[in-house]
């Protein structure tokens, strides 16, 4: 016979306590991990952001445009190698809730600039020959059962009238963290037909992106750009995509810092019930942990008895909510559109933290015990009556 | 024989509310290595405690306690620990068996201090429980034993060690008449046959009639001997 046995009966003695606090554990790790699975996918996008891709966008704000004449000025800044624009059309797809981007970009540099999206030279061709064609996120496309082929109508808001595009493609991602669910089809047939319909709102872009030759001129390339259009009538604000997908999300911060403090709280919380499970068997030990002293068992070994039952119950408890949140995230993964969180998965460094988490949880709740346990004199532990 | 136990102005106060309350009044005791020594007196006369200071479980006030050569008041926590597991026998008066370990297995926790191997400390417990009559109930729970033999498995579990000592706080005083006398056969038996010295606390004269030498505590204070 061991410790580590007398250990594991000590914590199976009261089996339903034992149980919901293993339990209690396991859903505090489910909601840890689930909420900071959640927090990981909100900052995709910040993480999906290329290291030499630059936003520029109009200074007033995101909604405003900027004249598509920059383009040819943009082109000659030094150190800048390509250009592409873009401009958000919105509409609606079927039903209004149906949402994902939809993007009027450039054809000629669009797919240079992000390479991240996957399509064949058939496709990219048929893309550059059919003014009406687009390409679509292969999660879209199985979400709404689209195909290579298809017309996809759109019936615009900001741009108003039905709009019919032609899938040329549907693209897979580079990696996980790149978004699969966008709609981009080509600015030249949104332009051609503000052109008829609504002039004055023709030859605008929404945003230019620009591709630099090196990554660590970024900061003096954006200078240079929004110095040049200072006093031009749309001015500019340039900065690197990293930092414009950060502003995006940071309107959610708040909600963020809550979820993360939440997670903690959680995990707090279940520290006092485990710290109570610990005291409460300890409490009702005290007569046996006397008679361990008296048979010679030192501080070392009571320790190590309620240490390790206390550490034995966290990981347990650890481990089966890492499972039960693990399938969680996996099922909300599969039932919430990827268009909201299109990298919804349990990371190592989650994994890593909500395990530290857990053992760090049976270390503290096991400190009040230990210190109590040893402390308490022989004879005091005889008299003790619980 | 020699003397095993030497007690010497033995004194041991307890403190409840800054009120000194004093419990062993300079006090002087041997004890033979082998006897049998029963203490008796009545409830607060200081008999336990007496027996837990030897025992090295409690520590005095003032005075010397001389075990085998050994002043165990002088001795550090881990080292009294130590000295407890190699030369003391404790077999309490509710048996204080570890509830979720099975006969076997209370007996072999203090072997667990030792450097013992697995099949080595087998064969120690078997010994020892063979000794208390209790070989075919090795793997029972306490559960599934009587006070009587929850009693023999905490002295197989005092005796597996092979202490020098063995202290017993009212070992029958939990027990029916028929246990009782069963226990204190085989106590009678450990000093007689296994040459153990035995301090044994007891309220019960007839018990206290197996020990060599009864001595008879008030107030602190040994007040007399019946050999």
């Amino acid at each position: 016979m061991k410790i580590l046995k007398i250990m594991f009966k000590n914590s199976m003695r009261h089996k339903l306590r034992t149980s919901l606090t293993i339990l209690g554990i396991s859903v505090a790790v489910i909601a840890f991990i689930v909420m900071r699975s959640i927090v990981s996918a909100w900052d995709v996008g910040v993480e999906a952001a290329a290291a030499d891709r630059v936003i520029v966008r109009n200074s007033v704000s995101f909604i405003f445009p900027i004249p598509y004449a920059y383009k040819d000025k943009l082109e000659k800044i030094e150190g800048v190698k390509r250009v592409t624009w873009a401009n958000w059309f919105g509409g609606v797809y079927k039903e209004k809730e149906n949402f994902f981007g939809r993007l009027a970009v450039d054809h000629n540099t669009f797919l240079d600039v992000y390479p991240e999206f996957l399509i064949s030279p058939d496709e990219k061709k048929m893309f550059m020959e059919d003014i009406q064609s687009c390409i679509i996120g292969e999660a879209t496309a199985n979400q709404f059962k689209i195909k290579k082929g298809d017309i996809v109508t759109l019936q615009g808001d900001i741009y108003p009238g039905n709009w019919d595009f032609k899938v040329a493609a549907v693209y897979k991602p580079r990696d996980k963290i790149t978004d699969a669910t966008g709609m981009y089809f080509r600015w030249d047939y949104l332009n051609q037909r503000l052109e008829k319909e609504s002039p004055d709102r023709a030859n605008e872009s929404g945003w230019y992106v620009l591709q630099v030759n090196d990554p660590s001129q970024i900061a003096a390339i954006s200078q240079k750009v929004d110095n040049y259009f200072k006093n031009s009538a749309a001015a500019t604000k340039t900065e690197s995509e990293r930092a414009f997908n950060q502003g995006f999300i940071s309107s959610s911060s708040a909600i963020l810092t809550a979820m993360n403090v939440v997670s903690f709280v959680i995990i707090g919380i279940i520290m006092l019930v485990l710290g109570n499970t610990m005291i409460m068997s300890a409490r009702e030990r005290t007569r046996e942990y006397s008679v361990l002293k008296t048979l010679g068992f030192s501080g070392k070994h009571l320790t190590g008895l309620i240490l390790g039952e206390s550490l034995l119950i966290s990981f347990i408890g650890g481990i089966v909510g890492l499972l039960l949140g693990e399938m969680v995230v996996t099922g909300l993964g599969q039932v919430v559109p990827k268009t909201i969180f299109p990298l919804l998965e349990v990371s190592t460094l989650n994994i890593i933290l909500a395990m530290v988490a857990a053992l760090l949880v049976g270390f503290i709740a096991s400190i009040f015990p230990i210190h109590k346990a040893v402390n308490t004199k022989i004879v005091d532990g005889f008299r003790f009556v619980g | 024989m020699s003397t095993l136990i030497e007690v010497t102005d033995l004194q041991k106060s307890y403190w409840r509310n800054n009120i000194e309350i004093p419990v062993l009044n300079k006090l002087n005791l041997g004890v033979e290595s082998g006897e049998f020594l029963a203490l008796m007196g009545p409830s607060g006369s200081g008999k336990t405690t007496l027996l837990n200071l030897i025992a090295g479980i409690d520590r005095p006030t003032e005075g010397k306690i001389t075990i085998d050569g050994s002043d165990i008041a002088k001795m550090s926590e881990s080292n009294l620990a130590k000295w407890r597991s190699a030369n003391i026998g404790f077999i309490f008066q509710f048996y204080n068996l570890i509830p979720v370990l099975t006969a076997y297995e209370n007996v072999e926790l203090p072997l667990l201090l030792t450097k013992l191997k697995k099949d080595e400390r087998k064969k120690h417990v078997e010994t020892a429980l063979t000794i208390v009559g209790l070989g075919d109930r090795m793997h029972h729970s306490p559960k599934q034993l009587s006070g009587g033999q929850e009693q023999r498995v905490a002295i197989a579990r005092a005796i597996v060690t092979d202490p020098l000592i063995l202290v017993a706080d009212e070992p029958t005083g939990d027990l029916d008449k028929n246990s009782a006398t069963e226990i204190l056969n085989l106590m009678e038996k450990l000093n007689k046959e296994y040459k153990k010295t035995i301090v044994m606390v007891t309220h019960d004269p007839h018990a206290a009639e197996r020990a060599g030498r009864i001595l008879h505590l008030e107030k602190g204070e040994l007040v007399k001997e019946t050999v």
